[in-house]
């Protein structure tokens, strides 16, 4: 095992804080800001046409949108997982990753909410679930979840970056202007006292306690959308615990890709270093094998008993017209990546980059696979309604608010990277100075 | 007494009301507009005394509907009503009038059709038959318990109705319907201006608008009249009876049955009973039937609008 290498304060401001976009970093930025702008034109045109710009029908009527939402609030719950429970677990090696984590966890559940919004017909009647809100409606619950979600990620966020802002504050001579303002108004008033640290030590434990269930209720509330309506593929009891387990495994491969990458672009190989990824590739394969274990209790105990309304479901999913796609999203989500990762081999950063991805497209393609086939497949027959309602695949439109969404998404990791550091500096000098066996 | 006292007042209030805003108007109410020459055309019209009198045609004005209800009237329904209907599947031959008037009434665009006629087929060796479809108005609406706004509602004499000016477009009622009874408007409706200026009313579902959901609504304004819906009065094979689950009685126009014998005599069944939705809407089983289930594959062109 390598030994992890001990820095002064002074290497490790130095290699951690915040830098210029170099060209790659402007090509990068420029590309998703120009896929956001064409998701923003298509979404402009469907304000104006209506949702009629959709391949969606009265049959398909969740379309891509509602997948897209199902994968962000997915996504956004590694943000507990990560500074939450390896916080309170007390596990030792979490600090370059709890920030990755967090930024992801805050721009995914931003777009979560976004996207919820593309997909009202009357977007402008939001007010009316503040006006006649129904409690009893699951929806209710998800936008009261949601927001909770939002605000706990963006506060524990907030506070595990003050000590570090304070250093940003404090090396203005070597970050130049562009922030300083921004970080002077963010936490000037935060010195380091002992008094200051307590406080923020416990703030932070209370917010990672109370962030696990609201966590867990986020992505429990999602599957109820689902779960509380009678359709076959929707109507089951395991659906909490699947999307839960579902969103654990592409948050945790979300953050993978996120290690490697920054790993590379901002040259943090001493910071985060090979033994990081193999011990997220153990979580990792963890997660995969328990997410298996819930699509097989999701799809072969009703395909035991083969119920005639469940029947043409599943054989669409088996060996119809989704097949591709649903052994895509088992093979590539979840098999694949598990072979990879169960050899020590496969735990090294390139081949764990490559299962992150595999992951994460699985991931959405399972999504997509969730939401779409359950709505070709109603009680009573298609008929009587326009052809083109009895198949989906999203217009371009959708395509363009939906890649507009992943991009913004991506911007939003992008810029936090860019004005804060990715790896808490404050929390690597106190490990390097406790001599942490890390 | 002190009711009677307060309701003639209410009436004097009423009338004096009447008669200044006439006063202001420069005009009585009692004498022929000004503008309207007589064209010397008379029509017979019988009194409410039941004396036959004459009337010069270009005095004749159309008599207003009715008042339209207002929203909390709207939602709230008629007291003392349980509306019901029981469909007879031994009568369907797939004419589809029943979907062209409802059609015609709400101006709805073709494509989406609150009442379909579907060709059904239970089981491997059973027979086909027509199976027309309403909204349920079911007792436990599963689109009323995921609605977060409370835009679709069920009001207490049992019709689930629809608040245009407040659904939000979300499309979970959609997706809780196990009847595939609801319709979005995915684009503008393309109403003519004359009905899409009309102020939304729950009980007529006129105007649909654009992102929001619409549905078969029992048409709450005709039986606020005590009519008949418009799919039953437009059948002419009588499948459809409407009625009142209190007296105990529904009617398709021609016929007048006793609904509990009826349901009972003829096996009368609900759809999916087994999800505990409780619909409104019976159906009596497709035996001794009056035509052969191929004579309504003759009308699977689209019927012709009746006006």
């Amino acid at each position: 095992m390598e030994k992890q290498q001990k820095f002064s304060p002074e290497k490790i401001t130095n290699d951690l804080l915040p830098t210029k976009f170099g060209r790659r970093g402007t090509i990068w930025t420029m590309t998703l800001l120009a896929i956001c702008a064409v998701g923003a034109f298509a979404y402009i045109q469907q304000l104006r046409k209506g949702l009629v710009v959709t391949n969606m029908g009265d049959y398909v009527s969740w379309g891509i949108y509602i997948s897209n939402f199902v994968f962000f609030v997915a996504i956004s719950l590694v943000g507990s997982l990560i500074t939450a429970i390896f916080r309170l677990a007390n596990v030792p090696w979490r600090t370059p990753l709890t920030r990755i984590s967090e930024m992801i966890a805050v721009s995914a559940i931003t777009f979560a909410a976004l996207i919820i919004i593309v997909d009202m017909g009357r977007p402008e009647r939001l007010f009316n679930l503040f006006l006649h809100g129904r409690i009893q409606s699951p929806i209710m619950w998800d936008v009261i979840v949601i927001t909770t979600y939002f605000f706990l990620s963006l506060f524990l966020l907030y506070i595990t970056l003050l000590p570090d802002i304070k250093i940003l504050i404090e090396a203005k001579d070597k970050l130049g202007k562009p922030f300083s303002k921004l970080y002077r108004w963010l936490a000037s008033f935060w010195k380091g006292t002992d008094q200051q640290e307590k406080m923020r030590d416990r703030s932070i434990t209370i917010l990672c306690i109370v962030i696990i269930p609201v966590a867990f209720c986020i992505h429990t509330v999602t599957s109820w959308l689902f779960a509380t309506t009678y359709r076959p593929g929707w109507d089951s009891t395991n659906f909490g615990a699947y999307f839960v387990s579902g969103a654990f495994l592409v948050g945790a491969g979300a953050v993978v890709v996120a290690m490697y990458v920054f790993r590379k672009v901002y040259k943090l190989e001493h910071y985060i270093t090979e033994r990081h990824f193999e011990k997220m590739g153990k979580i990792l394969v963890m997660l995969a094998l328990l997410y298996l274990y819930f699509n097989v209790n999701e799809y072969l105990v009703p395909a035991f008993k083969m119920k005639k309304s469940e029947e043409e479901h599943l054989t669409g999913l088996f060996s119809g017209e989704f097949a591709p796609m649903f052994w895509f999203a088992i093979f590539i989500g979840m098999i694949i990546p598990i072979l990879i990762l169960v050899f020590p081999k496969g735990r090294k950063p390139n081949a764990m980059f490559v299962a992150g991805i595999m992951v994460v497209i699985g991931a959405w393609f399972k999504r997509y696979l969730i939401v779409t086939p359950t709505m070709l497949h109603p009680f009573l027959p298609k008929y009587d309604a326009p052809a083109k309602y009895s198949h989906y695949f999203p217009s371009w439109y959708e395509w363009a608010i939906a890649m507009g969404s992943l991009a913004g998404v991506l911007l939003i990791i992008t810029f936090l990277a860019r004005i804060f550091p990715v790896i808490s500096i404050y929390k690597t000098i106190t490990d390097h100075e406790e001599e942490q066996p890390f | 007494m002190d009711q009677k006292k307060s309701r003639r007042e209410f009436l004097a209030a009423g009338l004096l009301t009447t008669a200044a805003v006439a006063c202001n108007s420069k005009k009585s109410p009692f004498t022929p507009e000004d503008d309207i020459k007589p064209s010397g055309e008379k029509i017979k019209l019988l009194s409410v005394d039941g004396e036959v009198i004459e009337v010069d045609k270009a005095f004749l004005k159309p008599v207003p509907h009715m008042p339209p209800v207002s929203n909390s009237e709207a939602r709230q329904g008629i007291p003392g009503k349980k509306f019901v209907m029981v469909i007879d599947l031994a009568r369907c031959k797939n004419v589809k009038a029943c979907q062209a008037s409802c059609n015609h009434a709400h101006h709805i665009a073709d494509a989406q059709n609150w009442i379909k006629v579907y060709p059904m087929k239970d089981a491997e060796h059973t027979a086909n038959y027509w199976q027309p479809t309403t909204c349920m108005h079911c007792d436990e609406p599963p689109c009323v318990k995921v609605c977060p706004v409370d835009a679709t509602f069920k009001r207490q004499d049992g019709i689930v109705l629809i608040d245009s000016d407040r659904c939000i477009g979300c499309r979970f009622c959609m997706a809780a319907c196990p009847y595939s009874t609801r319709v979005f408007n995915w684009g503008d409706p393309n109403l003519p201006p004359d009905i899409a200026d009309l102020h939304y009313n729950a009980e007529t579902s006129v105007p649909q608008k654009k992102g929001t959901v619409g549905k078969c609504d029992f048409c709450a304004d005709m039986t606020r009249m005590g009519m008949l819906p418009h799919c039953v009065s437009a059948c002419p094979n009588g499948v459809f009876s409407f009625g009142d689950m209190v007296e105990d009685t529904v009617t398709n126009g021609a016929e007048t049955f006793r609904f509990s014998d009826l349901i009972k005599d003829k096996s009368g069944y609900r759809l999916m009973e087994d999800l505990g939705t409780k619909p409104s809407v019976y159906y009596l089983p497709p035996v001794n039937r009056n035509f052969k289930f191929e004579d309504g594959l003759k009308k699977e062109e689209p019927a012709v609008k009746k006006s």
